[in-house]
């Protein structure tokens, strides 16, 4: 299927708030959850979520949710992730992932990592205008989340605080809150060139944020989110 | 052929050049991250083994391709495990800093090649593996992330590169107990030069 028929199925509405729904919580959903989510009957909700499998927005693997096997645990459920493959439409066609990978290339070869991050910084100076930096990590997810990046606050107590619990099992309890992030905007030129391209990305989130705030960004990478981590800055000053 | 290919890992080489000696305060930020960062590979997944010089914290005192060049050498068990560790732990912190320590290399400074599964490669394997891959471009011999060759594509020269080392290959005779047990030995005796450019 096309990428342009794949994303056109996502005009209807039901359809849209289970790809979001699931988008959102970076972990498999199952179908009564969805459902309950989108507001919609569960056969409902499993039609348009196999929907939205067969155009590849969605991943679909079968889980027995109870944790029991053999006989009597009952039939696998059907659970669902956002797929990690790139949809796009350009109208006109545009094809400036090219041209980032070719100026990346050139970036590597000529050794330019300090004027792109200087040039980075600047671009996140500009996005915050005459704002203050960045005052706290409520407002880091706000301005996070405007960008693409899909945060979620880590160790902490919040309305988020059982999903936070779920996501770090690395992390002792009364560990400082950090906002990570699911989504990295510059993916595939990030997975070509990672020291360049994810210097850039912390670059560019101090300019945003302010390195002299109440919060500050660090990097701190992990296998399939973006490299970079928002803390207060209390937390870390040395 | 490959169908009988025998458990292979993936060994990596990286040589950077110093700006400036090892003890000069602009180098500190990197020295003092070799230690963490080193432990972190040792615990990270798929990792095999790694070079640590004899009664050495780390590797970086070892300096086989130039006075002023430190070497990385490492064996890991996919591609992944080492990209991973690479670019999506606190290495990346060392990697994202590479132009305050390093020189910029105009040739290729990793190179990555497919190992028999126990073999522990030398430094004099890796370095003929560097000199491959800028002679002769990416090949199963000798190969990038961004141009990576699989075990199965590079199992003939596997086979190939046996007879030709017999020196080198002796660990690797000797199946996987002994010689996983004495990698993870070398390994815990403490940190190595982990960090790639």
């Amino acid at each position: 299927m096309k990428d342009i028929d794949s994303i056109a199925l996502l005009q209807d509405p039901v359809r849209r708030r289970l790809y979001e729904y699931v988008a959102a919580q970076g972990r498999e959903v199952g179908r009564n959850e969805a459902a309950e989510a989108a507001g919609v009957a569960r056969t409902l909700a499993a039609h348009h979520l196999d929907k939205l499998t067969e155009a590849g927005l969605l991943e679909c693997a079968s889980r027995r949710l109870t944790g029991r096997s053999g006989p009597g645990a009952g039939r696998p459920a059907k659970v669902y992730t956002r797929a990690r493959v790139e949809r796009s439409v350009s109208l006109p066609a545009r094809d400036y992932r090219t041209a980032a990978e070719l100026l990346a290339e050139a970036a590597e070869q000529a050794g330019l990592d300090a004027g792109l991050c200087a040039a980075a910084h600047r671009r996140g100076e500009a996005l915050r205008g005459s704002a203050a930096p960045c005052g706290s990590l409520e407002e880091a997810m706000r301005v996070l989340a405007a960008r693409g990046y899909e945060p979620h606050l880590e160790g902490a107590e919040s309305a988020d605080g059982v999903q936070a619990a779920e996501d770090s099992e690395g992390t002792a309890a009364g560990a400082p809150p950090v906002v990570r992030m699911r989504n990295c905007p510059f993916h595939a030129v990030a997975e070509r060139f990672p020291p360049l391209v994810c210097g850039m990305n912390l670059a560019l989130l101090e300019g945003l944020l302010g390195t002299d705030g109440p919060v500050r960004a660090r990097m701190d990478a992990r296998p399939g989110e973006c490299c970079v981590v928002v803390e207060n800055s209390k937390n870390n000053d040395d | 052929m490959t169908a009988s290919a025998p458990a292979a890992h993936l060994a990596q080489l990286n040589v950077a050049t110093l700006l400036h000696p090892f003890d000069d305060p602009r180098m500190t930020p990197f020295v003092e991250m070799l230690d963490p960062v080193n432990s972190a590979a040792d615990g990270a997944p798929g990792f095999v083994w790694r070079l640590v010089e004899e009664g050495a914290a780390d590797a970086t005192g070892l300096r086989p391709a130039g006075e002023n060049v430190i070497v990385n050498l490492s064996v890991w068990e996919t591609q992944e495990a080492l990209w991973d560790f690479t670019y999506r732990s606190g290495h990346l912190e060392v990697v994202r800093r590479r132009r305050e320590w390093f020189e910029r290399h105009v040739e290729a400074h990793l190179v990555l090649w497919w190992v028999r599964a126990g073999h522990l490669p030398t430094v004099g394997e890796a370095l003929e593996r560097l000199a491959d891959l800028r002679a002769h471009g990416p090949s199963p011999r000798a190969f990038t992330f961004a141009s990576a060759y699989t075990a199965a594509e590079a199992a003939p020269h596997l086979a190939a590169m046996r007879p030709a080392q017999p020196g080198q290959t002796t660990r690797s005779v000797r199946p996987a107990p002994a010689a996983g047990s004495a990698a993870v030995q070398v390994a815990s005796t403490g940190a190595g030069g982990q960090a790639r450019f």
